[in-house]
């Protein structure tokens, strides 16, 4: 393998229904500061049926060119012809870094596509940067120069390892949602845009897909919240949640869990926040009745500004929180939420 | 009708995590589980013994003392267990781990193969899908129920917002949730027979078709840097106050940092 013929930063950009994914538009965000840092362009790699329309969108975002894998067989997602779109694309750019996106589609892209093409993949990156590996220089080993060093945590968030990638290309990392930002938005610039088909024949590695259930649900996003307002087991019963939503309601938030509730059936998985639910960086976190295990701070610590209600003073949520109260929950937030009713409607 | 389940020893990680001083995780020092995610395959593998009879094979891949995951395996009802262990595939990353175990699955026999969909100390979920990749057969990952219909299996598969009900031909790998099931305990009988029970344990010359480049710290493509324990954001203040000083307290802070 001959490294340097891999050049330039490429992302895959996750569409479902046509629909971009938010996080097609996070990771041209970070490729476009990766990119900066090895003077390369930064290419969005579009793959289903009949998405070229979206290419407009992700130049919008900053892709300076978006490469389009168009056909069919595209149309939902599947493990075998998406690998095979995405390894193809690989083969015949030689991208010097490939990143995709650490979702349901992407966990299971990512390892398929690096094992057929031989390289390494670091899952579930929080940290991405341009550096030496190894680090510092050591007697004996050749230092690199201009790797790409991938940070993720490890152990349910305990500990967290940087992670390079020196003698394969393309450098692959999946990225986890909520973490990257993505560019401000500018209407109507564009990117060259290439179409490209590798061809799909389906094999015995094709499932037929017999049907496909849409969850129901009207719930906004947690990870486009401004405001979270999150219960925990320390809520009770699922009714309780009511004085969640109030606040909710009031402050203009969304109400979500620990895992504890979701595993208690009292909230749907989509509300949850931690390591196996979703990452969140709100600008305010209310963190209430959740002892805050280190699997739930995982998810949230890296909120602007965390507050906490628990009535155990003991709380590992306290660790991460800006302003803790120990109180009886169901005491203050009811009050707090009438004392923010009357505050907000002063105001107006 | 053969299922073999890969299963893996993992850490504990309401215990302390230790490293060796390369990077790479001291397992030795560690308390340890049969994986979460694992423990939910092979009970969905003991139910299609149930139902259909089927054979079920535990596979894992470690240190010598994994051979006690492979025993509870047994003693909740698998029929045998291979342990894959030798020094040279030490400091494996999922690419040489993937490689190892498809190695050893070339030399078995097999309808479906098992995997969690991520093991507690990594997390990566990569393992199970690049089997399949090696092995050049079907992959359903994020398995939330599954059943068995001619020669093919009809999964689940969830995503965010969805699922999709998939129909693989076998032979195939799936990779399960923790959902799938409430995984059995072992029965006094089973922990019995499974403590007299045949261990097969391989080495690296027992692997089939994989060269020595793809195994081992060696035969990784990802290489660490750098690993330390996280360093948290500092606590910042915690107070003890009635509930409408308590009120007053939040929505101050509230207005100091322009929320409201």
């Amino acid at each position: 393998m001959n490294l340097e013929e891999y050049k330039g930063v490429y992302v895959f950009a996750q569409q479902v229904d046509n629909i971009v994914n938010s996080i097609a538009f996070e990771l041209i965000g970070k490729g476009k500061d990766l990119a900066a840092d090895l003077g390369c362009e930064v290419t969005a790699v579009l793959v289903g049926s009949d998405v070229k329309g979206l290419a407009d969108e992700l130049a919008e975002y900053g892709a300076d060119r978006v490469i389009v894998v168009d056909d069919p067989e595209l149309k939902e997602y599947r493990t075998e012809p998406y690998a095979h779109a995405l390894a193809s694309v690989i083969q015949k750019y030689k991208p010097e870094i490939f990143l995709v996106g650490a979702t349901a589609i992407g966990r299971d892209l990512g390892p398929r596509v690096s094992a057929r093409i031989h390289t390494g993949l670091t899952a579930d990156c929080t940290q991405l940067d341009i550096g030496d590996f190894p680090l510092n220089p050591m007697p004996g080993k050749e230092q690199k120069h201009n790797q790409l060093l991938m940070t993720r945590p490890a152990f349910g968030g305990n500990t967290i390892a940087t992670i390079a990638c020196p003698d394969f290309r393309p450098q692959m990392a999946t990225v986890r949602p909520g973490v990257m930002q993505k560019r401000e938005r500018q209407a109507g610039v564009k990117a060259n845009v290439e179409e490209f088909n590798p061809g799909f024949t389906p094999n015995q590695n094709y499932v037929e897909i017999l049907e496909v259930v849409k969850a129901v649900s009207e719930t906004v996003d947690i990870m486009d919240a401004k405001i979270l307002v999150s219960g925990g087991r320390g809520m009770g019963s699922p009714e309780n949640f009511k004085i969640l939503e109030d606040l909710a309601e009031v402050i203009g938030g969304t109400v979500s869990c620990s895992r504890a509730v979701v595993d208690a059936g009292w909230k749907p998985k989509d509300l949850q926040v931690g390591q196996t639910g979703k990452t969140v960086r709100p600008n305010v976190y209310f963190a209430i009745g959740i002892s805050g295990a280190i699997q739930h701070l995982a998810g949230m610590e890296e909120s602007d500004i965390i507050i906490a209600i628990n009535k155990d003073d003991t709380a590992p949520i306290f660790d991460v929180a800006d302003y803790g109260l120990v109180g009886d929950l169901n005491k203050i937030v009811p009050a707090l939420t009438e004392k923010l009713r009357a505050e907000l409607a002063n105001k107006k | 009708m053969k299922v073999v389940v890969c299963i893996k020893q993992v850490p504990d990680t309401k215990g302390g995590v230790k490293f060796n001083p390369d990077g790479t995780l001291d397992r030795a020092a560690m308390m340890t589980i049969m994986n979460p995610d694992d423990k939910a395959g092979l009970e969905a593998a003991l139910r299609l013994k149930d139902q259909y009879g089927a054979e079920v094979t535990v596979l894992t891949m470690g240190l010598p003392k994994a051979e006690d995951v492979l025993r509870e395996a047994m003693a909740m009802g698998a029929d045998k267990g291979v342990l894959v262990t030798d020094r040279v595939l030490g400091g494996a990353d999922t690419w040489a781990t993937s490689q190892t175990l498809a190695g050893a699955l070339r030399n078995m026999e097999y309808d479906l193969i098992i995997t969690g969909r991520q093991a507690i100390d990594g997390d990566t979920a990569q393992v199970g899908p690049q089997i399949s990749e090696h092995l050049n057969i079907p992959v359903i990952s994020y398995a939330q129920n599954l059943k068995i219909e001619g020669d093919s299996v009809i999964v689940e598969r969830q995503y965010d917002d969805r699922y999709h009900v998939l129909k693989a031909k076998m032979p195939c790998l799936i990779t399960a949730l923790a959902e799938l099931n409430e995984p059995r305990y072992m029965t006094p009988g089973g922990i019995f027979d499974a403590c007299k029970a045949e261990i097969t344990v391989w080495g690296r010359n027992d692997l089939k078709d994989v060269e020595d480049s793809n195994l081992g710290l060696k035969g990784s493509p990802t290489q660490i840097a750098k690993a330390s324990d996280k360093v948290r954001k500092g606590a910042g203040e915690k107070v003890t106050l009635d509930p409408a000083e308590s009120v007053e307290y939040i929505v101050g802070k509230l207005k100091e940092k322009h929320v409201i």
